[in-house]
């Protein structure tokens, strides 16, 4: 059988730096940062006192409170970025197959404040087990697919992902692969996460993973530069409406790129660090180029995991260099993560939003923050330090590696007939 | 109307997202209020928060009205 060819026709956003995909994508091009304090706790006590929040959002501008105060916040975002998607792909209700139509989203974690307010809950109550009968379906982290399946009445398969900070990765892979084989003609994908809380913060502390940056926030996700110190968390998710191309062609849709491929790997090595020598990080570029059918010289761009951790960040460099050889040094190379933040199971959506948007519009976002060379970073690699590049953007590799070293990657290519 | 059964409409009003007209004593949580199984467990669970008593499950099971939430809480909250 020969496989269907899948397209991007719809996209919504709600990151830390723009609550739709217009504003996500000015403010990555314009170097734009979204730290800030932490406002969605009192984080005195804990040694990292910012983050990259969603900001001036009123949820009830979008979902009205009884629904609202059913879902999680990751959940809230999942359907804000998906009412966007949605409206922007413009399907006619009338005519689309909802049997053939299906979510496949990815978060790290789920409805982590959920989990928390209902154990707390439990604690002060004198350990009485009254749990709200809402706790459970508001946690679990399929309940985003779950009720986007619901508010769209999309009646093919629908699930979620969890690999870390690769889960909207492969969430994509998983959307484009099934629509790939016939499966679906439309799928939502993404991700989206909401992990800014007393234990999301509390937790990515105890790890060493957070920059403690808190004299500046704004400056404290500085992927590849000397003195970066850990990532800072951010929150909030993007959707991306896959759809099979003959699909899209016979209701005239706008195209916004095709997705030509998806690759995964595993460390095999520790349930947090990467390996060393980035042994993962090679093999999932090299799964991926080759699912994607292409030669290491037909990338442009790789938007990169780069986290901004003294470990995670040469290891990917130096796969790159491995890789792809002498190439490495003509690609442009980013971390938008030094905008956004980490946004962890929904990174890779809001990095696949990215990546497409760079070829739609022929620009690279920039990695911000650059101060100081890092020794173990070469300085033949055009990392796009502090101001975006124009350049010819064809095709686009997304990385992300999650902890327990899974590995996904994808690729986005400028569509053409 | 006793102070319960204003605190209780306005517990209902909160949780189902419903006019205060809405709440009349007959009122159905599930057939006239919108609410599905699970919020009225969620109902029964604010009412022993809100007037600190343990609603036992053979009890809760006849509250399926206004009224009865509201007779239930005037005879048994001290």
């Amino acid at each position: 059988m020969s496989f269907k060819r899948v397209v991007i026709t719809g996209m919504g956003a709600l990151t830390p730096i723009g609550n739709d995909v217009a504003t996500y994508w000015k403010n990555l091009v314009a170097g734009v940062s979204g730290a800030a304090p932490i406002t969605r706790f009192d984080a005195e006590r804990f040694r990292t006192r910012f983050a990259c929040e969603v900001k001036g959002l009123d949820i009830h501008d979008y979902i009205p409170r009884q629904e609202a105060r059913k879902m999680d916040p990751f959940t809230q975002y999942a359907v804000i970025a998906t009412d966007e998607a949605m409206k922007d792909a413009g399907f006619d209700a009338d005519t689309l197959d909802l049997d053939k139509a299906g979510v496949i989203w990815g978060s790290g974690i789920g409805g982590l404040k959920t989990f928390e307010d209902e154990v707390l809950n439990f604690s002060d109550g004198g350990r009485n087990p009254r749990f709200n009968p809402f706790f459970i379906p508001k946690m679990i982290a399929d309940s985003a697919s779950g009720v986007l399946s619901i508010r769209y009445g999309f009646r093919g398969p629908t699930f979620i992902t969890v690999s870390a900070c690769a889960s909207a990765t492969n969430a994509l892979i998983d959307a484009y692969n099934y629509i790939r084989l016939g499966m679906m003609n439309v799928c939502i994908s993404g991700g989206s996460e909401a992990a800014i809380t007393n234990a999301g913060v509390g937790g990515f502390n105890a790890l060493k993973a957070l920059s403690e940056n808190n004299e500046s926030p704004e400056t404290a996700s500085r992927p590849y530069d000397k003195d970066r110190d850990g990532f800072v968390l951010g929150e909030g998710g993007a959707a991306l409406i896959l759809e099979e191309y003959e699909h899209a062609k016979a209701r005239g849709a706008k195209i916004y790129a095709e997705m030509i491929g998806g690759g995964m790997s595993s460390d095999a090595y520790h349930i947090t660090a990467p390996h060393p020598e980035g042994r993962g990080a090679y093999m999932v570029m090299k799964n991926t180029l080759e699912n994607a059918g292409l030669k290491p010289e037909d990338i442009d761009y790789i938007n990169t995991h780069g986290t901004s951790t003294p470990i995670g960040d040469p290891q990917e460099i130096k796969a790159i260099e491995k890789f792809f050889g002498e190439h490495a040094y003509n690609m442009n190379i980013s971390s938008t993560k030094s905008m956004t933040g980490h946004l962890l199971g929904g990174a890779g959506a809001i990095e696949a939003a990215a990546c497409i948007m760079a070829i739609q519009d022929q620009i690279i976002p920039p990695t911000i923050n650059h101060f100081t060379d890092d020794p173990e970073i070469n300085p033949r690699l055009n990392l796009t330090f502090n101001t975006a590049q124009k350049r010819k953007v064809d095709i686009a590799l997304s990385n992300t590696f999650g902890f327990g070293g899974h590995n996904a990657s994808v690729i986005f290519k400028r569509f053409e007939e | 109307m006793s102070a319960i059964a204003e605190r209780v409409k306005q517990i209902i009003v909160e949780k189902l997202g419903v006019e205060e007209s809405e709440v009349t004593p007959e009122a159905n949580f599930q057939n006239d209020l919108g609410a599905d199984s699970l919020d009225t467990v969620e109902l029964i669970m604010e009412f022993e928060k809100e007037f600190n008593l343990s609603i036992p499950d053979d009890q809760a099971e006849n509250i399926g009205t206004v009224g009865q939430a509201v007779a239930y809480l005037e005879e048994n909250v001290k």
